[in-house]
C-alpha cells in the first residue's frame, strides 16, 4: 500500500511536469527522425576525374554513379584535387591504371575507391564468370546504417533519459529534505526503492512503447521479431539505468553534478553497444564490455529487429539486465542506511 | 507534583562528525503531556538532538529510549510526528495531494484521510489553500503545511524544529494555542527554538549549548535560581558559568 502511495506521487509529479514529460517522449522522437533523414539521404556520388584514360578502357567502364570530368593533363586535376572539386582522378601512366584520392575524408576516399573498383573492367570477367548472387541469412541488400543503429539507438536513449530523470528526482527528494521526511515515517527502506522503480517501470513502460512504435511504424525501421520483445528490453534496461540513477544520485550534491556523470557513465556505454565493431575494440577497453548494461540490452535488440531471434537468443542478455538492477537495487537499499538504520 | 511518566529518556548521549563534537554526555528525561522547550543559539546542537529521537541519527555512544523501548525502532516512528527545520514539501504537488501522499504512508485512508486533511488544515488555517500548488505557498504557509502533515496521524510524540520560523505573530499565537490543546489530549510536544520569548510558553526548558545540555528546568525555576528576570538572561548566567 505504502509502494503504492509512493508511486502514485511520483506519476502524479512527473505528469504535472509537462516539459520533462516532453522531453522523454518528444527529443527521442525528434533524435530518431533526424538520423533517420541523415542514414537514409541515399549513398554519396564521387567526383572523379580521368586524365589521359584510353577510350577503348572508357568504353567498357560503366561510369554509372559517379560525376565523371576529363582532364587533358595531370597538373590541372591534381589542382582540383587541392581545391576539394574532385574525390580522386584515375590516370593511365606508362598503361597502367594508378588512382589519385583528396584522402581526407575516410568514407568519401572509401566509396570513390567502391566505385572504381566495380566500374573498372578486368577484361577476363566480361561473359565468363557467373554473375554471383547474393542471399541474406538477416537483412537485405536495401538494409540502412538506421536499420544497423536503430535499435542500440533506441536503448541508449531510455537509458539515458530514465537516468538522467530518476536520478534527478530522487537527487531533488535528499536536498530538500524529504527524503528525511519519508525516513521518518514508518515507511521501509526497500519500499522507497521499489516506489521508484514501479513509478518509473510504468511511466518508462509507456515512453518506450510510444518511441519503439515511432521507429518502428512511422519511420519504418526494420522489425522482424515480436514487439513485446522490444518492449521488454527497454523496460528491463530503464530499471538498470533507474536504479543506477538513483544510486548515483547520493554521489552528487546537486542537479550539475548529476550532468556530469554522463559523459563518464552514459556516453562509453555506446562504444560497447555495437555502434562500432567490438572485434575491433583494443584488447586494453574490450573488457569493459560486459559490465555495461547498454551492451546487453544492445545485442538483445538487434536479435529481435534486425534477426527476428526470440526468447532462445536474448534470455542471457534478459538475464544480465535483470541482474544489474536487483544489484543496484540491493546496493540503494544499503546505502539508505546511511539516514535511518533500520 | 503529580505523578508524570516518563515518555522520553535520553541517556548519555554523545554525537561527533569525524572530530567534531556536536552533542556531549546529554541526559534528558521528558514526562508524557509536557511541551519541552530546546533552546539554544543556531548550531548548539539542537536539531542533531532532536534527530536522534527520530531515529534518523544514531548516536557515537549513548542510548535513547520512547516509552522504555529502545530507538530506533520502526513500530514507534508511527507514534513519532516530525517537522524538520527544512519544508520537506514536494513543490510540484498541491497541498492536498502532499498531505494524501504523507497520510498513507501512515496507513490513513478513505474517509479518516479526508477527515484528519480536513482537521490539520483547520487547525494551521490553511483550509482555503488545499488545492494550491506548494510552489505558490509563501514561507510562512509552507512552515504551516509542514506543521499539519507532522500532525497528520495523531502522534504521541510530537517533534517539531523551529516550527514557527517565518511566521507572524498572530498566527503563532494560535499556533501555540494548539499545542496546548493538542497537550490537553496526552501529547508530548518537543520543541526548538532560539526564540526566548517562545522559550517562555514551554512547560519545561532545555538550554543548549556548544552540544552540551547547559540547564533543565521551567522557565520559572530557570530564572529564580540564577536570580535573574528573563530566560535571556539565566541563558547567558549559565552559559557563562559553563566556561
Amino acid at each position: 500500500m505504502r509502494v503504492f502511495a509512493l508511486t502514485q506521487r511520483i506519476l502524479r509529479q512527473i505528469v504535472r511536469d509537462k516539459r520533462t514529460m516532453g522531453l522523454l517522449i518528444i527529443a527521442p522522437i525528434l533524435v530518431l527522425t533526424m538520423l533517420h533523414l541523415v542514414f537514409n539521404g541515399g549513398d554519396y556520388t564521387p567526383k572523379i576525374g580521368f586524365v589521359d584514360v584510353p577510350t577503348a578502357v572508357v568504353e567498357q567502364m560503366n561510369v554509372e554513379g559517379a560525376d565523371i570530368t576529363t582532364y587533358s593533363d595531370e597538373k590541372s586535376a591534381k589542382a582540383d584535387l587541392a581545391d576539394r572539386m574532385i574525390d580522386g582522378y584515375l590516370t593511365f601512366a606508362n598503361n597502367a591504371p594508378t588512382v589519385v584520392l583528396e584522402g581526407s575524408d575516410p568514407s568519401v576516399a572509401g566509396a570513390t575507391m567502391k566505385w572504381l573498383q566495380q566500374a573498372m573492367p578486368t577484361g577476363q570477367e566480361i561473359g565468363h564468370s557467373p554473375k554471383l548472387t547474393i542471399d541474406y541469412l538477416h537483412g537485405s541488400s536495401d538494409m540502412g546504417t538506421f536499420d544497423y543503429f536503430g535499435p542500440v539507438l533506441l536503448g541508449f536513449f531510455v537509458f539515458f533519459f530514465v537516468f538522467l530523470i530518476a536520478g534527478v528526482s530522487f537527487l531533488r527528494e535528499r536536498t530538500t529534505g524529504t527524503l528525511e521526511r519519508l525516513l521518518a515515517s514508518p515507511l521501509r527502506k526497500w519500499e522507497i526503492v521499489m516506489g521508484y522503480v514501479v513509478g518509473f517501470g510504468i511511466f518508462t513502460m509507456i515512453q518506450s512503447a510510444i518511441i519503439a512504435a515511432y521507429a518502428i511504424y512511422v519511420l519504418g525501421m526494420m522489425m522482424e521479431g515480436a514487439f513485446g520483445y522490444v518492449l521488454l528490453i527497454t523496460l528491463l534496461l530503464a530499471l538498470t539505468a533507474l536504479t543506477l540513477g538513483i544510486l548515483l544520485s547520493s554521489f552528487a550534491n546537486n542537479e550539475l553534478q548529476m550532468m556530469q556523470f554522463i559523459p563518464i557513465i552514459v556516453v562509453p556505454q555506446i562504444f560497447f553497444s555495437g555502434l562500432f565493431n567490438l572485434d575491433t575494440i583494443s584488447k586494453w577497453l574490450s573488457w569493459v564490455g560486459p559490465f555495461t548494461p547498454l551492451y546487453y540490452a544492445a545485442d538483445a535488440l538487434r536479435d529481435i529487429m534486425v534477426r527476428g531471434y526470440g526468447w532462445g537468443a536474448i534470455y542471457m542478455d534478459i538475464f544480465a539486465l535483470a541482474g544489474f538492477s536487483l544489484l543496484f537495487i540491493a546496493i540503494n537499499i544499503l546505502a539508505l542506511r546511511k539516514y535511518r538504520k533500520i | 507534583m503529580e505523578q508524570l511518566s516518563m515518555c522520553v529518556s535520553i541517556r548519555h548521549v554523545s554525537k561527533s562528525y569525524k572530530k567534531h563534537r556536536v552533542l556531549e554526555d546529554i541526559n534528558l528525561d521528558i514526562f508524557e503531556g509536557e511541551i519541552f522547550g530546546l533552546l539554544g543559539p543556531s548550531g548548539a546542537g539542537k536539531t542533531t538532538l532532536v534527530k536522534q529521537l527520530t531515529g534518523l541519527d544514531t548516536p557515537t555512544s549513548g542510548e535513547r529510549y520512547l516509552f522504555q523501548t529502545k530507538m530506533p525502532s520502526l513500530k514507534l516512528i508511527t507514534s513519532i510526528g516530525y517537522m524538520a527545520q527544512s519544508d520537506a514539501l514536494y513543490e510540484d504537488l498541491s497541498a492536498k495531494e502532499n498531505l494524501q501522499f504523507f497520510s498513507s504512508l501512515y496507513g490513513l485512508k478513505g474517509e479518516k484521510q479526508t477527515r484528519r486533511i480536513a482537521e490539520v488544515m483547520e487547525l494551521v488555517q490553511l483550509s482555503g489553500d488545499l488545492k494550491r500548488l506548494v510552489s505558490n505557498f509563501s514561507g510562512g504557509m509552507k512552515r504551516r503545511l509542514s506543521l499539519a502533515i507532522a500532525l497528520l496521524h495523531e502522534p504521541k510524540i510530537l517533534i517539531l524544529d523551529e516550527p514557527t520560523v517565518g511566521i507572524d505573530p498572530v498566527l503563532r499565537k494560535s499556533i501555540w494555542e494548539a499545542f496546548y490543546k493538542l497537550k490537553q489530549n496526552g501529547t508530548t510536544i518537543i520543541v526548538t527554538t532560539h526564540v526566548m520569548d517562545e522559550a517562555g510558553k514551554c512547560d519545561r526548558l532545555g538550554l543548549i549549548r556548544g552540544g552540551r545540555l547547559i540547564a533543565v528546568g521551567t522557565p520559572d525555576e530557570l530564572k529564580e535560581m540564577t536570580n535573574t528576570t528573563t530566560i535571556e538572561e539565566a541563558f547567558l548566567v549559565y552559559g557563562g558559568a559553563n566556561k
